[in-house]
This record gives structure tokens, C-alpha cells and sequence, in this order.
């Protein structure tokens, strides 16, 4: 039973980290309909800027130098900007385009980022200790808990909170939803497209930044892939929780990372490698069950 | 109020419009009937912004406005109830309506607007805080007036208000229109039956494959079946 509630914590805490990179990309999605697989390499980024741009293996802290409220300020900059410069510079002239065009975009601006990185850290992963304190164990009712997943946890119960107050409650997030849902006809009423757009690159800059954090407190590494298979499982997340849907994609990122891990810790041994291929199959079993996505919202694809 | 002139839309190689001139006089309520396809909502969509002419003019009370974006365009006081209303679905009604008045500056006479609005369409004030997706055809047609009216446009175009509904309900939509009309505002209206057109047109214009076949003032239409001949396009009429 306690050795159950450890793994349950730990799918819970992989299930919030995912349902923060999906709902990133669900966001995204909503309004311009850009699968933007180049999320993955905002994560990425927001990593190395911790630490000094250098070729070296154990590189000197940048802005992981800085005192944490600062050093997470600066990540969030760091990533925002970057998200704005990829929308401005590769997103925005392809608007009109169809999904196919965009998405495929999204790959290119994605190594394209992969690359500058690899560029000036080198391809080899990096070690780094930031906020080592919170990878000991706190004890939780006789279950030893490491506190960076008691942290991930509250963090994105406190994202999503502020996110749907944001979406629910206020003029502009009201708009966002709007326009996710049906983005002509946001236009048509005044919505302006520019804003509604980088508002949602500069959210899904910050779930980016954050995820970064969360990222290299828990592996205290930094690789250039590492914002891979977050962005990949948080892909088939928003395809599972139905695309447009932003509850949808909180909900599947929590399914995936939960069913990651429950498969992780019950596979039989021999079978553990192919985990992935495990939850991939659960994925389109769940699509072929239900093809539009667990939630589906009505008329959101119809468009003026 | 609206000039359009000569104004061609092609969609690749299909011209969808051609050459169209149309004009909307202030308080007037300007119809513009045709059979599928004809290219009625293209026409909408080009004068809210959605779709760039390839060649032509259209003028908004005097300042030429072709090509610009909507979210501007709707700030210059021309709204668009679209074909198949395009209501948000997962927002409440109270959302949808807050969306419509985003645009205004003058918030009290907004918040008194929305009171006006209600008093038209009590539906709405009944389900304020509902999902607007539960609503019924007739009920999302009002909203999607409703939320145009908030926006207090000088032109307020409409895609086929009366499509998907059932007659007494568009008696409703009708009646609402012809108060609005009464009231002042100036209506240019798209619809593919002609059934209950001159009940409230000043002026018609038959659209036919993209061109406009007859234009003439519902007075003069009411009499004779010159519009029912255009609409099909019996001899003579195809390339007036
Ligand atoms: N997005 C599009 N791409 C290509 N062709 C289009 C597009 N939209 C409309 N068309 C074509 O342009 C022509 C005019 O279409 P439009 O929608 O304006 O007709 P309509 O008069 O509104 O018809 P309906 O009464 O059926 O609504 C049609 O031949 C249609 O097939
Ligand atoms: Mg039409």
C-alpha cells in the first residue's frame, strides 16, 4: 500500500508537469491552430540559461546564480522573449497557412533551436545543481517524499488556478477563449489577432520556464533533448484530451504522465523498456474509442 | 453609407464575385438575395474584412476600406451576424455578450445597451449565465444579433438570419429586424429564400453565379415576378 502511494505521487507529479507543457501547446493550438513542436526547445533553453554558454561539461551558473525569485523571473524572461521571437519571426507571416504548413514549420524553427544550442554547449549533456535542497526526501504522513515533486505539484496546482481565474475572469482571458474557439469570429467582434496570439506565446513562454525549472531541479542535468519527450507526450496529451480544448489537454497531459508512470512501476520486467510504445498504444486506443478526444467542444473546427 | 463597386473576389481560380456594385443608403435596409452559391457570403465576408477583393472599391461613409483587417473594421462601426451565427459555444451567454462589447469605450452606455439588447431578445436575460452551446437554433440566432447590436454598429450585416428556423421563429428574427430598421439602423441582409424579403427590404439586388442579375427598389419588386425570374434566371435575365 505505501510502496502504491509513493508511485502514485510520483505519476501525479509527472502527470502535472505534462499537463503543464500540454496545456502550452493546447493554448497555442487554440488560437492559431500551430502544433508548436518547438515548445519542447523553449524547455530547453530555459535550462541552459542557468548556466554560462560555454563548451564545458560542468558549466558556471548564469542566471542559476541568481537568488530564486530572481533566478525564475529570469528564466521566464528568457523564454517568453524567445517564444515571442519564434512566433514573430517564423509563426506570424505563415498565419494564414494551412495546419500541415505550420506545423511543419514549428519542426524547422525546433532544430533550428536545437541546433544554436548544441552549437554553443556541445551535444553532451551538462550537469548542473540548482536547488539541490529539494531533492531530499520530506517526510509525508511516514511516506518519504523527495520535495521538488511536492513543489511540482503545488506549482501547478497554483498555474492552473491562475490560469483559469485568468481565462475565466478577466476581459482578455475571456477573448482568449473566444478566440480559440472560434478565431474569425473573435476578429470579427474586435478581438485583435496580434494580441491574442502573443498573449498565448507569452503563457505558454511561462509554463515553458517553469517546466525548465521543475525539470533540472529534479534530473540536475541539461541535454539538449531534454525538452523532447515532455513535448511529445504532451502532443498526444492534447490529441487525447481533444484538440482545442484547453481543459482537455490538462486533463490528458495528467493521464499520460500518470499512465507513464503507472506502467513504469507494474510492467513485468522484460517489458519495461518499451514503456513508451506502451503508452502510445494507450493513446490510439483511447482515438479509437473516441476519435475527437476525450472532450470535445461542439462547432470549435467550423469556422466563419 | 456603403459604396461597393465593381468589386471582384476570386477564391484561386473561381471567381466568386464579379463586378459587383451595391450601394446601402443610410437607414436603409439593403437585401441581397440568391440560390446557393451564388456568392452572398462571400460578399459579407469581404466587406467585414475576412477576404481580400481582387479588384474594386468599397467604401464606408466615404473612407475606402478594402482590404482591412476585421478587428478594425468592426471598430469602424460595420458588425457581422455570419452565416450559421458562430455563436461561442463554450462560453455563457453573459462571455458572449461580454465579447461583443469589447469594443466599446463607453462602458455605461454599454452596460444600458445590454439592457436594451435584453429587453429585445428576454431569452437571453433568462439564460445569462448559461452555456450558450445549449441553446436552441432560434435562441443562437438572437445572441448572435444580440452580441452584433452591443457593438453599436452604423451597418449591421447578417447571413441568412432566417436559415435553420423554424417559421415562427423567424417571424421573430423578422420583427426584431424591422424594429432595429425603425429605430435607424441600417440593415444590409443576405438571403437565399426571397419569401420574406419584402417584408422589410427598401431595396433588393438578385446575385446570380457572382454577379448581380436585378437591383431595384422593393416598391417596384412587390408587383410582378421580375425578382423570382432573376433569382432563377429565366431568358434574358443572365447577363443583365
Ligand atoms: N473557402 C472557399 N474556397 C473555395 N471556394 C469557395 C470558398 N467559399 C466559397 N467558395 C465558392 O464560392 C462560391 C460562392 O460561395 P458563397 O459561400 O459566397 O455562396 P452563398 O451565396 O453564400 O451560398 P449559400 O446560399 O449556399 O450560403 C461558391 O461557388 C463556393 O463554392
Ligand atoms: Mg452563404
Amino acid at each position: 500500500m505505501r510502496n502504491f502511494l509513493q508511485v502514485m505521487i510520483d505519476a501525479v507529479a509527472l502527470g502535472s508537469l505534462l499537463a503543464l507543457v500540454a496545456l502550452a501547446i493546447g493554448l497555442v493550438f487554440g488560437v492559431m491552430r500551430l502544433i508548436n513542436f518547438a515548445q519542447g526547445d523553449y524547455i530547453t533553453i530555459g535550462a541552459y540559461a542557468l548556466v554560462v554558454p560555454t563548451a564545458s561539461l560542468t558549466p558556471a551558473l548564469l542566471i542559476g546564480a541568481l537568488p530564486v525569485a530572481l533566478m525564475v523571473a529570469g528564466i521566464m524572461l528568457v523564454v517568453v522573449l524567445l517564444a515571442l521571437a519564434t512566433e514573430r519571426a517564423a509563426f506570424r507571416p505563415l498565419r494564414d497557412s494551412d495546419p500541415a504548413t505550420l506545423l511543419i514549420s514549428s519542426f524547422a524553427v525546433s532544430y533550428f533551436l536545437q541546433h544554436l544550442v548544441m552549437l554553443i554547449h556541445t551535444g553532451r549533456p551538462k550537469s548542473v545543481g540548482i536547488g539541490q535542497a529539494l531533492t531530499t526526501p520530506i517526510d509525508i504522513m511516514g511516506l518519504r517524499v523527495p520535495g521538488i515533486q511536492v513543489v511540482t505539484m503545488a506549482v501547478t496546482a497554483a498555474l492552473l488556478i491562475a490560469l483559469v481565474l485568468f481565462l475565466k475572469r478577466t476581459p482578455l482571458g475571456i477573448q482568449m477563449r473566444a478566440a480559440a474557439e472560434n478565431f474569425q469570429m473573435a476578429r470579427l467582434l474586435g478581438v485583435p489577432a496580434n494580441r491574442v496570439i502573443a498573449v498565448a506565446f507569452v503563457i505558454s513562454g511561462v509554463l515553458g520556464a517553469v517546466v525548465s525549472l521543475l525539470l533540472v531541479v529534479q534530473t540536475g542535468t541539461l541535454s539538449i533533448r531534454m525538452g523532447l519527450m515532455p513535448v511529445i507526450f504532451a502532443f498526444f496529451a492534447t490529441v487525447i484530451g481533444g484538440m482545442g480544448s484547453l481543459a482537455g489537454a490538462a486533463l490528458g497531459g495528467f493521464l499520460v504522465g500518470v499512465a507513464s508512470v503507472l506502467l513504469q512501476s507494474y510492467l513485468p520486467e522484460g517489458l519495461r523498456p518499451f514503456r513508451d510504445a506502451f503508452v502510445f498504444g494507450l493513446v490510439i486506443v483511447i482515438l479509437l474509442v473516441r476519435p475527437k478526444g476525450l472532450i470535445v467542444i461542439g462547432a470549435a473546427r467550423e469556422r466563419v | 453609407m456603403l459604396d461597393i463597386t465593381d468589386l471582384t473576389v476570386r477564391y484561386g481560380k473561381l471567381t466568386a464575385l464579379d463586378e459587383v456594385t451595391i450601394s446601402v443608403a443610410e437607414g436603409e435596409a439593403v437585401f441581397v438575395v440568391g440560390p446557393n452559391g451564388a456568392g452572398k457570403s462571400t460578399l459579407l465576408k469581404t466587406l467585414a474584412g475576412l477576404l481580400r477583393p481582387a479588384a474594386g472599391q468599397v467604401a464606408f461613409q466615404g473612407r475606402p476600406i478594402n482590404g482591412g483587417a476585421p478587428e478594425r473594421l468592426c471598430r469602424g462601426g460595420l458588425a457581422l451576424v455570419p452565416e450559421g451565427r458562430h455563436i461561442f459555444r463554450t462560453l455563457t451567454v453573459q462571455e458572449n455578450l461580454a465579447v461583443g462589447m469589447m469594443i466599446r469605450r463607453d462602458k455605461a452606455a454599454a452596460k444600458a445597451d445590454l439592457d436594451r439588447v435584453m429587453d429585445l431578445f428576454p431569452i437571453l436575460r433568462d439564460r445569462f449565465g448559461g452555456i450558450a452551446g445549449n441553446l436552441s437554433g432560434g435562441e443562437q440566432q438572437q445572441l448572435a444579433i444580440a452580441r452584433a447590436l452591443l457593438q453599436r454598429p452604423r451597418l449591421l450585416m447578417i447571413d441568412e438570419p432566417s436559415l435553420g428556423l423554424a417559421p415562427l421563429v423567424i417571424d421573430q428574427v423578422y420583427a426584431s429586424l424591422k424594429a432595429l430598421n425603425a429605430d435607424g439602423l441600417t440593415l444590409l441582409v443576405v438571403e437565399q429564400s426571397t419569401a420574406r424579403v419584402l417584408d422589410l427590404a427598401t431595396r433588393v439586388h438578385v446575385l446570380r453565379g457572382g454577379r448581380v442579375v436585378l437591383s431595384d427598389t422593393a416598391a417596384a419588386l412587390a408587383t410582378g415576378d421580375a425578382m423570382e425570374e432573376a433569382y432563377f434566371g429565366y431568358a434574358g435575365q443572365a447577363d443583365a
